[in-house]
């Protein structure tokens, strides 16, 4: 490591040299003096961000259900069976009286990477979405929505904020987590700039917005 | 300390590489209509975001600030980093890098590498290195590996793959795949490409990825793509080895909400790209269990310590500055010799190691200042261009070059009436050799660096200055008669 601590000398070094001979060492502004003059805050009502939030959703070719809490579970199984499945991996936290009977559930942390890969699909609710973005952000679960080709995401609407700032904001007791931000399903322009869903992650992407 | 640039140094002038490029209709297509495509969408997702002026303005206040706390930023993210569980690596150049990165595969017993589309691996020629120690690194973006496959070079930072068609994809594929039918279809295509990794993802143990962000805060790292490919990466495998130059580092989480309106609005020209993955060292039971960090100089230090060009290293790699270059979207990326192509490449390359190709790269320009206008962190791509060509003609200026003597005698030329005139007919009665149906298109010599990349007209049988001679005499004799 005696090498690693050398280097880790010289660059710092010259990075000092560099600031004390650059005259913009002395200009650049204290981090709490820096302009922050973008929109923090939403000036939209509640009704126009959840409209927001799921036109976004459908451009990104999401499915997208609405429920309450009470048909919450009548909802996920119409989503399983509209795709003709029957069993479904669940996220650890995902709470049991939301899932209907007549499946086949296991949680996530009793499943392996192969299973995982096989099933068909994958459920867990997220801790934010962004309207303006359309994005959902996961804490967590990194590989029980991402193996799977299906991942039926539950957003409750007090999880829907309009502005990134304001989801930052929301994040920041999670920061040091792993999260993932998905705006919809993987895709790429890679081939003559045409948009093909689904490279690596899941393919199809549903959501159940959940209103009280 | 050997600073090097992937094969930047085997590289020929721009001009030379332009020249034969212009010629390739097929890529000159190719990279015209992704171009259009890129821009067109970045367009209209910009002008929706109604603070984007204010994001700008704050996102290169952050890079301002951050670069002149560098030593601490980076201190504290090895701290932070540290304490989360992961382990941080310095290197002051691409070998140093590179063995710290093979050594690291080697210690874990890998032989095989999965990896997220980074730059800054091709800036260090990584793949070479892993595989002239038995390690095999597959690239896992769609576009890295179609350049991998057909064993190539990327054209564009974003999309290093646009200059190949359908047609050349089907062919790259069904050779290195092995398989014996395949259609030109880009759903097939990338039908082809998920079964070919979803085996890798599943099995390698080593992954390997670039950074967009550093947080010095947290210690965490954030890497943002479309495919999903990196949050395979850097979930699925038990050891994660990341390289970033040490201009990623931003101060706070906080700070993303700034930068992630401006990437993916500029890059790709969706409101956000698919997937941001964000992770802080290792956390049990989700995610790598070993993480390795390796903070990359390779030059950077010397851009910081140019106060004109410094900017330079606010640089997100967005690539909206090569969609919307003229100079770029004629020639596609693979003219500027260099990973870092089109206007940003143009300053990074020549700032990063000075080899004989990059001089020629600050004249890669019209300065027409379009790539300052959508840099999201409002680099002054054209002003640091200036600055580096000054630079470029003091040193050949202090050699006694036979351009700078040239140089010396047209401004003594240019100077007197008499002497252009007399110059004029020499060059009228010398020139005839290079003239063809009304153009000069070679002329010899040193001449040779303007033609190289223009068709001139010849000199006029009669010079302005003459015939206002002839001309004033016949008022006065028409006058005097
Ligand atoms: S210079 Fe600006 S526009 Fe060009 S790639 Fe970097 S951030 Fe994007």
């Amino acid at each position: 490591m005696a090498e690693g601590r050398d280097a880790c000398e010289a660059i710092l070094n010259r990075i000092r040299t560099a600031n004390t001979s650059a005259r913009a060492a002395a200009s650049a502004a204290e981090y709490p003096a820096i302009e922050r003059n973008y929109q923090q805050r939403t000036t939209l009502d509640r009704e126009t961000i959840l409209k927001t939030f799921l036109d976004h959703l459908h451009e990104y070719d999401a499915h997208v259900f609405e429920a309450n809490p009470d048909t919450l579970a009548c909802a996920i199984a119409e989503v399983l069976k509209s795709h003709d499945q029957k069993s479904a991996i669940v996220a650890d936290d995902f709470p049991e009286e939301d899932l209907p009977t007549g499946f086949t559930w296991q949680r996530e942390s009793k499943s392996t990477k192969d299973q995982l890969n096989t099933t068909g699909g994958a459920i867990a609710g997220c801790e934010v979405a962004i309207a303006h973005t359309g994005t959902i952000i996961l804490r967590g679960t990194r590989q029980l929505t991402l193996l799977p080709d299906r991942f039926l995401c539950v957003v409750y609407e007090n999880q829907i904020v309009d502005t990134v700032p304001e989801a930052m904001a929301r994040l920041e007791p999670y920061k040091a987590e792993p999260l993932t931000f998905v705006s919809g399903p993987s895709a790429t322009a890679d081939i003559e700039m045409t948009r093909i869903r689904g490279v690596h992650g899941p393919r199809f992407l549903d959501v159940i917005v959940v209103r009280d | 300390m050997t600073i090097r640039v992937g094969e930047a140094a085997e590289a020929p002038s721009f001009q030379k590489a332009a020249f034969k490029l212009l010629d390739d209709a097929q890529l000159r297509k190719n990279v015209r209509h992704a171009t259009d495509v890129i821009s067109g969408k970045r367009a209209i997702v910009v002008k929706e975001q109604q603070d984007w002026q204010q994001l700008r303005a704050t996102a290169s206040a952050i890079k301002q600030h951050t670069l002149a706390h560098l030593d601490e930023y980076l201190l504290k993210f090895e701290a932070a980093c540290t304490a989360a569980g992961g382990h941080v690596h310095w290197a002051s150049d691409a070998d140093e890098a590179n063995r710290i990165i093979v050594d690291l595969v080697k210690q874990y017993g890998g032989k095989e590498v999965i990896k997220v589309k980074t730059m800054t691996s091709d800036e260090i020629g990584l793949n070479k290195a892993f595989e002239a120690n038995g390690i095999h690194p597959h690239e896992t973006d769609l576009a890295d590996m179609i350049v991998q496959l057909g064993h190539d070079k990327p054209s564009h930072i974003v999309a290093p793959a646009l200059h190949r068609n359908r047609q050349q994809v089907r062919e790259i594929f069904m050779r290195e795949m092995g398989l014996s039918e395949l259609t030109d279809e880009p759903q097939d295509l990338t039908n082809a490409a998920r079964q070919y990794l979803r085996e890798k993802f599943l099995k390698v143990k080593i992954g390997f990825s670039g950074a967009n962000y550093l947080l010095a805060d947290t210690g965490g790292v954030c890497v943002v793509e479309s495919e999903g490919n990196g949050r395979m990466c850097v979930t699925l495998p038990d050891i994660l080895i990341t390289l970033a130059g040490i201009e990623k580092i931003i101060p706070s989480f906080r700070d993303l909400e700034v930068f992630l309106q401006l990437l993916p609005r500029s890059a790709t020209g969706e409101r956000m790209n698919p997937y941001n993955s964000l992770w802080t060292g290792v956390h049990k039971g989700e995610g790598p269990q070993h993480f390795h960090v390796v903070l990359l100089d390779n030059g950077r230090t010397r851009i910081l310590a140019d106060p004109e060009a410094r900017q330079t290293l606010h640089c997100i790699r967005c690539g909206a500055c090569l969609n919307t270059c003229p100079v770029y979207r004629q020639t596609g990326g693979h003219a500027y010799g260099s990973i870092y192509s089109g206007p940003i490449g143009a300053i990074v390359t020549p700032q990063l190691f000075d080899m004989e190709h990059s001089q020629s790269l600050p004249y890669a320009s019209s300065l027409c200042g379009a790539c300052y206008e959508v840099c999201p962190v409002k680099i002054n791509i054209p002003e640091v261009l200036i600055h580096l060509r000054g630079r470029i003609v003091r040193e050949q200026q202090s050699g006694a070059n036979i351009e700078a003597i040239g140089m010396k005698a047209m401004a003594r030329v240019f100077s007197s009436g008499r002497r252009l005139e007399a110059a004029q007919r020499l060059g009228r009665l010398g020139q005839w050799p290079f003239v063809s149906e009304g153009w000069i298109k070679h002329l010899p010599g040193m001449l040779g660096n303007w033609t190289a990349v223009r068709d001139m007209r010849p000199l006029p049988k009669q010079s302005f200055r003459s015939w206002w001679r002839e001309h004033e005499k016949e008022k006065k004799e028409g006058a005097d008669g």
